[in-house]
């Protein structure tokens, strides 16, 4: 009570005022009360009070007060009731504006017992002479669908709506399909509701040409709204397609760019249907100059547009041609910006402009942000990888990077190095003592792994080999996990090259990794190792040494199927985030469950399918949407299980092309692939489920099962079954398992 | 669309709220001063949590926040949040902390007539300047007819212009505004040099004026005239609402009835043929690691008879820099320790002219030595009378019904603002 006075001591004057028999004091004290409701503090208590003020001449005061009821109608049903009938009078005002405001107000009441009330004036007002009031009350139809969807259909709004589609002016027509879709996304969202079949907004053609005509004409919020319900139409056929992308094309020159991104969204759409290929290259030019110019619009919008550019890029990589340049990132560009400039810029490289490209990387790896540089680093390593020609400039700009000897910059580009070798075998050799001499820098894992991997690969070209990595055995029990697996796997290379020289090294590691070592991985590597070695050398040789297919840059990072439906969804939160909508939406995670239920929906359709994979992973990451990067680009598909399947081929490369996965299980799987040439993986994998993933078992069983297609669909492991591997597909798994 | 809409001071204190659906409490405003105005290190204007998704602007030390729990249009929420920020400017001068306390019951009626149930409605500034003032007086007075002729003007064909503009002298005056995007390499090369152009325009002009506007662009001289060489190719240009796009599209010719006062025609871009006004040649040596050595020359590229005013260089200096002893032949340098630069203003510069700077920062030894990253040497500027891309104004037609005369002034400006960046 003691808390609750001084409060009380501040609304009783507040109260005192409101009565006042003077009109400026009174909305004085409305204006103190509004302000306060702003901080927050509640001032429900003087609802009656504030409601004696709404019968006013005043426009101003009356907007005051409406908002005011806005705030506590919901918390006050009973008082609101008192308001119902100044409202009722206020749509009959002859002020337009009056009547537009009483009914915009009344649909935001929110309030059960004054919806009753709002039917009648509602049904007034979509039939008003003035198009200022009309276009106010078919977005409060919207409201009041969704707060009480049956009194709509029941006074037949929606019919009304459709009418209004016709109306002349072509601000009406424009809120009428915001409110129609409004509906229609309501009633999608809940299908099993009784009034969601009356309430789909299907547009037809004659819709459509109505929709046309006002495109042109309404302000510039309206023709996002029509442009995206043109963007729901299904053409008939490739005339009608055509007919629509040349009347949407003009709106590519409009000032807001929201209205241009909608525009290219429909013309993606719709260019699907367009049969005459020099229209699609017609389209497609027209569309370049209208994107580059949004790079000058505020940074935020540049982001938005950036993100689009990058998947419009995946599916027409001759968009932007010739426009690297304008992607080049300003110094004082935000980093945000920064980096989606950097991605484009690796997408439009090639042999004509990597000059330019590679002394501009160059020069963003000296600048402050450590994140940015590190990118930039990453980003020559993509260039390298991407472009034969351009491989030894690039390897030149790092190597003179790492003559810096800044710490982050050197260990960023040994990282960027090992992808240079794993795309180009045997070619930069050269290079390899100058990376062994900056050993003692390293101290990140990535790096560490790197360097270690490299002098695995090359260990019988490296005279000191066993001394590098030695450094590495002595500590390895303090080292990450993945640094352990990198030298478990180059220890072992390292032998099966030089075997005479290094029989102690290699039987040291393995009995620390399997004594001394907390992680089951490292564990169950060295296991696997230590009997391929001591059973057949050979076969082991074939498994370790094994030829692995070079990488390349990938040219979408989401798969076809989800590109498409991104692409249909051009300036939204999904393409902004390259993710599909499910994943962001609603909990942020996809449920096993809900994977299944895909499958069987559409279980032949191989779109589907990889949809669903991708939404398997990118529910995995849903609760990292902030970090953009998480899906490395030299993984085929964005990342997580599907992507780690169809490329692995070693345990080495498995773990290198995972990147950052931890997923045990895409190791295994892969030496038996390897070890077994044309065997199926399923068992093992499902063995080792059920052994050592008690907790993600769940997840995986259904996922293993939507798998299975693709895994069919990808040629088989890259080691064609040699001769000298005994094929003896069961042995493996049976010492495996008899390991637990 | 968008769910609620919040206005943030920088201490994270609720400035406006609006909530437009019920998926949200007033709370979520709590969650934006944890997750963004009290992190430090926010990476994106967007920001996801859950299901919900707050995309922010920072302007001076506001932050404008929507907030939505759906697939919203991204792109659509921050033109709005621009625009928004534009119709404050244009209302009370400027927007930051204290105009929005002061005028928070505006606020609230704008922001109440721009949005309604989470969709942008009109938001055309001139239009509502007709019945949202900040007077109260005049909107309690508005007659009947008076508000059906601005709700008729709010939703109409022509939802920018009223019918019955009447001016004494009419006169239209056009400026071509263009920015220059320069970033160049320390070996003196153009790394990049492009020009955003906008072609401002004030009509005062009486009645429904039908306007037709020329410029020297390539495509339509091409079209139209042969043997013109100053011909400018725009890589691409946006018109106001206004113009009709489906005209320019199929002939390329810009007409339009123009809104009353002033307004944005056009933006353009062009990147072909820039003309730099001004060209800056540092040398800068390390000596040693106590000393660092400027000498700085700027070069005009333009005509005796114009000048560049306004012209401020920033040089970046090393973070550990002491003291940075300056010489210049014209203007002012500065050393501004809390920025890391030295501010050169100079007042004007004449066509033909050259200033030179010369300076030494002397550094302290610091523990461990870090390669200074050399920021780039950032320079602004304004020349009247001047274009980079060389655009020209070739006539604006005004028709009308009454067949009155018509004024029209021209003026060309070019400018730097941020944008001019010369690295060393």
């Amino acid at each position: 009570m003691s808390i609750r006075a001084p409060t009380k001591g501040e609304n009783y004057e507040l109260r005192i005022d409101l009565n006042s028999e003077y009109r400026e004091k009174r909305k004085d004290a409305i204006k103190r009360v509004i302000a306060s409701m702003t901080v927050g503090k509640d001032l429900s208590g003087l609802f009656p009070d504030v409601l004696k003020n709404m019968q006013t001449d005043d426009l101003e005061q009356k907007k005051l007060v409406y908002l005011y009821l806005m705030n506590y109608a919901k918390t006050q049903p009973e008082l609101v009731i008192l308001a119902v009938n100044t409202f009722v009078k206020d749509t009959d005002d002859p002020n337009p504006l009056v009547r537009a405001l009483a009914i915009r107000t009344m649909g935001c009441l929110r309030a059960e017992k004054i919806i009753d009330y709002l039917c009648d004036p509602l049904q007034k007002c979509l039939r008003d002479e003035n198009p200022y009031v009309r276009k106010t009350a078919a977005l409060c139809v919207a409201k009041l669908y969704d707060l009480k969807p049956e009194l709509v259909i029941e006074n037949g709004f929606l019919e009304q709506l459709h009418e209004m589609i016709a109306d002349a002016n072509p601000m009406v027509v424009a809120n009428t399909v915001t409110a129609l879709s409004d509906i229609h996304a309501a009633a999608v969202a809940q299908p099993s509701s009784s009034t969601s079949e009356q309430a789909v907004f299907t547009i037809t053609s004659s819709i459509l040409s109505k929709l046309l005509i006002a495109l042109n004409e309404c302000s510039e919020w309206g023709r996002v709204a029509i442009l995206n319900a043109l963007a729901r139409y299904e053409a008939q056929d490739d005339k009608e397609s055509e007919h629509i992308c040349e009347r949407v094309v003009p709106q590519f020159q409009h000032v807001n760019g929201s209205v241009v991104l909608a525009a290219v969204k429909v013309i993606m759409i719709h260019m699907r249907g367009v049969r005459r290929e020099e229209l699609t290259k017609q389209l497609i030019r027209k569309m370049a100059p209208p994107l580059v110019t949004l790079l000058s619009s505020p940074p935020e919008v540049q982001w938005v547009a950036l993100r689009n550019i990058n998947l419009l890029l995946q599916k027409r990589s001759d968009l932007l041609t010739n426009e690297m340049r304008v992607f080049f990132c300003k110094y004082n560009d935000p980093l945000y910006v920064k980096v989606e400039k950097l991605d484009i810029m690796v997408r439009l490289a090639n042999e004509n402009n990597v000059d330019p490209l590679l002394s501009e990387l160059k020069e963003y790896s000296s600048e402050v942000d450590v994140d940015f540089v590190r990118k930039s680093i990453k980003a020559i390593g993509q260039t390298a990888v991407k472009i034969d020609a351009a491989a030894e400039r690039c390897v030149n700009v790092l190597l003179e990077l790492i003559a810096t000897r800044v710490s982050y910059v050197v260990q960023e580009a040994v990282v960027v190095m090992k992808d240079i070798f794993r795309k180009y075998p045997s070619t930069y050799e050269g290079v390899i003592p100058i990376l062994c001499s900056n050993l003692d820098e390293l101290d990140e894992p990535e790096a560490k792994a790197s360097l270690i991997w490299i002098i695995g690969e090359y260990a019988n070209k490296i005279d000191n080999a066993d001394e590098l990595l030695g450094i590495f055995v002595d500590t390895f029990t303090e080292e990450s996990y993945p640094v352990q697996l990198q030298t478990l796997t180059a220890v072992v290379k390292l032998f099966l090259t030089k075997p005479d020289s290094s029989q102690g090294i290699v039987q040291r590691i393995l009995d620390t990794a399997t004594k001394d070592c907390d992680s089951p991985d490292v564990r169950d590597r060295a296991y696997i190792y230590w009997r391929l070695l001591s059973t057949d050398p050979g076969a082991a040789k074939a498994v370790v040494l094994a030829h692995r297919p070079p990488i390349s840059i990938p040219q979408t990072t989401v798969s076809p199927a989800l590109l498409e439906e991104l692409l249909g969804e051009i300036s939204s939160l999904a393409s902004v985030y390259h993710k599909p909508e499910e994943t962001f939406i609603g909990g942020g995670r996809v449920g096993a469950d809900s994977v299944q239920r895909k499958e069987n929906e559409l279980s032949d359709d191989k779109f589907s399918t990889q949809k669903a994979l991708q939404t398997v992973a990118a529910g995995q990451q849903a609760e990292n949407l902030l970090d953009f990067d998480d899906a490395p680009a030299y993984e085929g598909q964005s990342s997580g299980l599907a992507a780690t399947e169809v490329l692995t081929s070693t345990p080495a490369a498995a773990n290198l092309l995972a990147g950052t996965s931890t997923n045990p299980l895409d190791d295994l799987v892969s030496i038996f692939g390897g070890s077994g040439g044309g065997m199926a993986p399923m068992p093992p994998v499902n063995a080792f489920a059920g052994l050592s993933l008690g907790a993600t078992n769940s997840l995986m069983t259904p996922t293993n099962q939507v798998m299975s297609p693709v895994v069919r669909g990808v040629p088989s492991p890259a080691i064609p079954a040699q001769p000298q591997t005994p094929a003896q597909p069961q042995k493996p798994e049976e010492d495996l398992l008899g390991l637990f | 669309m968008i769910s609620a809409f919040f206005i943030f001071s920088q201490k994270g204190e609720v400035l406006i709220s609006r909530l437009y659906r019920t998926d949200f409490k007033r709370s979520i405003a709590d969650v934006f001063r944890i997750q963004v105005i009290s992190n430090s290190d926010v990476r994106s204007p967007i920001i996801t949590l859950g299901s919900t998704s707050f995309f922010h602007v920072r302007i001076n030390n506001l932050y404008v926040v929507a907030v939505t729990k759906n697939n919203a249009n991204a792109a659509l929420i921050f033109e709005y949040c621009y625009r928004f920020i534009n119709i404050c400017k244009s209302y009370f001068g400027k927007i930051d902390e204290e105009s929005i306390k002061n005028n928070f019951v505006l606020i609230y009626e704008l922001i109440d007539e721009t949005i309604d149930f989470g969709y942008p409605q009109n938001s055309e500034i001139d239009t509502l300047k007709t019945y949202i003032t900040t007077e109260s007086i005049t909107s309690a007075a508005i007659a009947p007819e008076e508000s059906s002729k601005i709700t008729s003007q709010a939703t109409g064909a022509t939802s920018w212009r009223r019918g019955d503009v009447k001016y004494k002298k009419n006169e239209a005056f056009v400026d071509v505004i263009e920015t220059v995007n320069l970033s160049m390499s320390a070996k003196g090369t153009v790394l990049r040099a492009d020009v955003d152009g906008h072609i401002q325009m004030r009509a005062y002009l009486s009645g429904t004026p039908e306007c037709k506007f020329g410029l020297n662009d390539k495509l339509v001289i091409d079209k139209n005239e042969r043997g013109i060489s100053d011909a400018v190719e725009l890589d691409d240009c946006r018109f106001h609402q206004c113009v009709r796009l489906d005209e320019f599209d199929a002939t390329r010719t810009i007409s339009f009835i123009p809104p009353d006062g002033e307004f944005e025609l056009m933006r353009y871009r062009s990147t072909s043929n820039i003309k730099l006004p001004l060209r800056i040649i540092p040398t800068v040596t390390e000596i040693g690691t106590t000393q660092v050595s400027y000498a700085v020359t700027i070069k005009t590229n333009f005509n005796n008879k114009l000048s560049a005013t306004n012209v401020v260089l920033r040089i970046p200096t090393p973070l550990n820099t002491t003291a940075v002893d300056c010489k210049v032949g014209s203007g002012k340098a500065k050393y501004v320790p809390g920025e890391n630069v030295v501010v050169w203003k100079v007042p004007r510069i004449q066509g033909g002219q050259e200033c030179t700077l010369s300076a030494t920062a002397e550094l302290t030894s610091t523990t461990h030595r870090q390669v200074w990253a050399r920021p780039p040497i950032d320079v602004d500027f304004q020349v009247l009378m001047f274009t980079a891309s060389g655009l020209i104004v070739r006539f604006l037609k005004v028709f009308e019904k009454s067949n009155y005369h018509s004024i029209k002034w021209v003026r060309y400006l070019t400018k730097a603002s941020g944008s001019y960046q010369i690295r060393f």
